[in-house]
């Protein structure tokens, strides 16, 4: 013992201690990942914003380009436009959904799962289906075209209806969450204190879901200012950001412009991204209390009301829907209203036929399961790696960042970057690789933030206990944290496949005559005017999304039945 | 007990300008059953994982078995720890569990389930092999984590609050359990709590820690009956603090009274603290003013406190206006021969006070 080396006092460096094997693995895993970010994410970015700065010839001409864009009226135009869009659409759905989870989680109205369920259709389909549905209702044949009293569905009336449609599940889930973490205890004071019905919503309901309702408000201004599938279709000549980068890119091949329009719809997104993370770090504040849940009190007038409100916002939904339906059923909207599956013959029309639907199965699939593989190790690393803390700490951002980025940019930073003849990556360029890895990069924040938040909640005492049996890292991650985070792992595989399914934005300009997408053949045929054969395939999507869902629905039923007997203890 | 099994020196932790622990050097022998007690904070736990290399110290070293695992990670110290959560797998049964650190090191699946029923058997789970950890109480999920943590035959046991997420009864009895199971399997085990019973009844020695430092390192006995300093003192059990003053040698002044007691390393004038245990002063029922004996001042009994196996009595001291707590049992009075309002002689054992300078 007297030979012991010494290491006493409090001079030197601090002790570091010595790497294990498991250290080392995972520090090489979680380089592997983060390389995969960076080359997927971080480096097409950079590339287009160089490219916004060079000119046709690729030659460097400083901000040049953007004092063009500003200089022509038609394009900053847009910027008002899709500023406008996102401000209307944001004070609708966010109105819209907060009574609507308001009937949800405060009142004893009868079918609350059966109206949230078609709550959440809207995600099932690509953001291309409400146009049209509102061109059949009311377009210049449409079928209640007198309702709009003269008005053009055409531009932004029926942008924001398809808008609303489209962003209302995203703002729904989160308003839910805020209205469901509700202290029943301060509601009890309020009532005790003799506050009435009215007084005790302003005081204690509004105040308690602010966060909810701010951070509502930006995920739904980001959707409606970035997406370009409602505008599109039912835009008409009211141009947008996203529709300008399209044309400029696929019309016009301006490839310089369009980075810059990109750019420039990277603020909005950007910052109301950057406001959402400030907002919900309070709200993760507010959530770690310990609250007793609030169970509604029977009120007939009340329940009476939410449950009416349910039922229209529900009709508003099937009905949207169930015109999609028709209008791919009609043989000859309108003059010939008989029903078949004539507008099904997608290899008659332009798109890419039934191969496209069938790519959409293929890429979906890829993209969930190696989605599901890279974003759950991913998380696992960054949450249980051993040093490495900077490069943690770039993983993380890097995770987040894609909710900042629209799809339409990542596209076309991908060309950038993957098309450039010197790239020795160019051999994905036109590949179903490229449009997996675009995919999973687009919906990569979501799954990332579902795996951490599950990961999270196991022990964090799991590794060392396991590292103290002397345990293998991979190990304990196969036996213990795969099988009770499953749930997790489910619910990230299903988002991915289902926006794989949906999503056109970043796959517009990735895909090649071999691997034409679903989603992509609804946009290229109702571009040609064959809409029918477009509803038809965005049904088409929306049956194989909603089929996927309920598989996913009985597998989680029958995990659950099947894990009983030890979930009871990681639910607590 | 008399080999050195673990050897912490000059051991610091900083978590950034925050200091956890100054300079801890500490032996542990082999077979030795360590507490680490202290309030909550004070860096039991920053040591413990300090010692499992969960987390290292950021100075000073640490020798086990003679080697020096300073900075080894985890999975190459030797050591099975035991949380506050007991971490349990909760997708794996009971078994599986206990089998969990057994089954990459080649062992034969028969030695195996040999093994794991051989400590089931020991922490007497033998019938619920077969169940989830969700399915057990409390205490029944505690002694998994203990088969589990002993099962690859670790030299050291660490245990952290094992027993503070059970309720009281569960926890008296596992106590007297885990301290039977450690001392037939002989396994050097350091044990964390803030609870002073369960350190007083469980440790071989205990290590008292307050604000990153040791304040004291001693056999439960030197650690209740001479406490080192005023915080020991005042951590462990009850005690009474008096203001007083060291008069010459041997004699303290407390107010007008003279007590005899030890004043080694104190000097005359110096104002001390006296500190007393509510059970070694000695009430008598007597009128002021009468003669008074060695130790012993003039007080009245303010109000009697019913604690079952003995009362406890507040009482004023004259001179000074104090107060102190004085167990009455029919060991040193008979209780009922005592109201409130008697007047009493209150007597301080020289033996049994002892002095704390100020502000120590
Ligand atoms: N990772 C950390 N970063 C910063 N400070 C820490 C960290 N871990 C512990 N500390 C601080 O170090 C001090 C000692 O913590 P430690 O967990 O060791 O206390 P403890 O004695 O085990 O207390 P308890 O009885 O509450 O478990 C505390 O002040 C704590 O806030
Ligand atoms: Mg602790």
């Amino acid at each position: 013992m007297a030979g012991m080396p010494h290491r006493s006092g409090t001079h030197g460096s601090p002790l570091r201690r010595k790497s294990s094997s498991d250290d080392r693995a995972m520090r090489l895993f979680i380089l592997v990942i983060a390389v995969y970010l960076v080359i997927a994410l971080a480096l097409p970015l950079y590339v287009m914003f160089s490219k916004s700065l060079e000119n046709s010839q690729g030659a460097f001409v400083g901000f040049q380009n953007y004092l063009e864009y500003f200089n022509t009226p038609a394009l900053v135009y847009s910027i008002q436009n899709s500023l406008f869009i996102g401000v209307v659409t944001t004070t609708i759905t966010v109105t819209i959904a907060f009574i609507l989870a308001y009937a949800l989680t405060r009142s004893r109205m009868p079918g609350k799962s059966v109206f949230k369920t078609i709550a959440m259709i809207p995600i099932l389909v690509p953001s291309l289906l409400p146009g049209i549905a509102l061109i059949y209702l009311f377009g210049r044949q449409g079928l209640i075209n007198e309702l709009l009293f003269g008005y053009e569905i055409y531009g932004p009336i029926g942008i924001v209806i398809a808008e609303v449609f489209f962003t209302l599940p995203h703002a729904l889930i989160i308003i839910i969450t805020a209205l469901s973490i509700a202290d029943a205890r301060l509601y009890e004071a309020a009532t005790a204190l003799r506050a009435n019905r009215a007084r005790i919503f302003f005081t204690v309901t509004l105040p308690g879901v602010r966060y909810g309702l701010i951070s509502a408000a930006f995920v739904v201004f980001t959707l409606s200012v970035t997406d370009f599938g409602a505008p599109k279709v039912i835009g008409g000549d009211f141009n947008v950001l996203a529709t300008d980068i399209y044309k400029q890119v696929i019309g016009q091949q301006n490839f310089e412009m369009g980075a810059v329009v990109s750019m420039v719809l990277l603020l909005p997104a950007g910052l109301a991204f950057l406001v959402d993370r400030i907002v919900q770090k309070k709200q993760v504040a507010l959530l770690s209390a310990r609250a007793v849940p609030l169970e509604p009190l029977p009120n007939k007038r009340f329940d009476t009301l939410m449950l009416t409100y349910s039922i229209i916002i529900s009709i508003f939904i099937l009905g949207i829907l169930g015109v999609c339906q028709f209008a791919a059923l009609v043989k000859f909207f309108p003059y010939n209203l008989s029903l078949g599956f004539s507008n099904y013959q997608f290899d008659l029309m332009d798109g890419g036929g039934w191969d496209s639907y069938f790519n959409s199965i293929e890429m979906a699939s890829y993209t969930a399961v190696f989605g599901t593989i890279v974003v759950f190790a991913g998380a696992y690393l960054v949450e249980k790696g051993q040093g490495l803390g900077p490069i943690r700490g770039a993983f993380q951002f890097l995770a987040m960042l894609p909710m900042a980025i629209p799809g339409l940019v990542l596209g076309l930073a991908y060309i950038f970057f993957f098309n450039a003849p010197s790239n020795p990556l160019n051999f994905l360029y036109h590949t179903m690789a490229i449009l997996v890895i675009s995919t999973i990069t687009h919906f990569y924040t979501v799954s990332h933030l579902t795996a951490t938040t599950a990961l999270k909640q196991m022990d964090s005492q799991f590794e060392s206990v396991a590292a103290s049996l002397k345990q293998p890292f991979y190990r304990t991650f196969l036996r213990v944290t795969v099988p009770v985070c499953t749930p997790a792992i489910l619910d990230i595989s299903i988002y991915l496949f289902v926006n794989a399914m949906t999503t056109v934005s970043a796959v517009v300009f990735l895909y090649s005559p071999h691997t034409t997408l679903a989603s992509v053949a609804v946009l290229n045929m109702d571009d040609a005017g064959d809409i029918a054969p477009a509803a038809a395939m965005g049904m088409m999507i929306f049956y194989t999304a909603a089929g996927v869902k309920i598989l996913h629905y009985l597998l989680s039923r029958g995990i659950e039945a099947r894990t009983q007997a030890w979930r009871v203890a990681v639910a607590k | 007990m008399s080999e050195v099994f673990l050897k912490i020196e000059n051991l610091t932790k900083n978590f950034g300008q925050f200091t956890a622990l100054r300079d801890i050097s500490l032996e542990v022998f082999q077979g030795e059953f360590v507490c680490f007690l202290g309030p909550s904070g004070c860096g039991k736990t920053t040591l413990l994982r300090a010692i499992a290399g969960l987390d290292i110290q950021t100075q000073g070293s640490i020798a086990q078995a003679g080697a020096d695992i300073s900075v080894l990670p985890p999975a190459e110290r030797d050591f099975g720890i035991v949380f506050q959560s007991y971490a349990l797998f909760p997708n794996l049964s009971v078994e599986k569990n206990v089998a969990y650190g057994l089954e990459s090191r080649r062992a034969q699946r028969d030695e195996i389930s040999q093994r794991v029923a051989e400590l089931l058997a020991l922490v007497d789970l033998a019938d619920q092999a077969k169940k989830y950890p969700a399915q057990l109480s409390g205490g029944q999920q505690q002694r998994v984590a203990l088969a589990r943590a002993l099962a690859t035959s670790p030299g050291l046991l660490l245990l952290d609050e094992p027993l503070s997420a059970l309720d009281a009864k569960v926890r008296a009895h596992l106590r007297m359990e885990i301290k039977d199971l450690q001392r037939r399997l002989a396994v050097t085990t350091i044990m964390v709590t803030h609870d002073q019973e369960e350190a007083l009844t469980m440790a071989d020695r205990i290590v008292v820690m307050n604000h990153g430092i040791i304040e004291q390192i001693g056999t439960p006995q030197e650690i209740y009956a001479s406490p080192a300093s005023q915080f020991v003192a005042d951590f462990i059990g009850t005690m009474n603090f008096l203001s007083a003053k060291v008069a010459c040698s041997g004699k303290c002044l407390l107010d007008a009274t003279e007590i005899a007691v030890d004043t080694s390393d104190l000097e005359a004038g110096q104002q001390v603290q006296l500190a007393v245990r509510p059970e070694d002063i000695h009430l008598e029922a007597k009128e002021s003013g009468s003669a008074e004996e060695q130790n012993q001042t003039p007080g009245t009994i303010e109000s009697l406190e019913y604690l079952g196996a003995f009362v406890r009595a507040t009482v004023k001291l004259h001179q000074s206006g104090a107060t102190v707590q004085a167990d009455l049992s029919s060991g040193n009075i008979d209780p009922s021969a005592m109201v409130a309002q008697t007047a009493v002689a209150v007597t301080f054992p020289a033996d049994k006070i002892r002095l704390y300078p100020l502000g120590t």
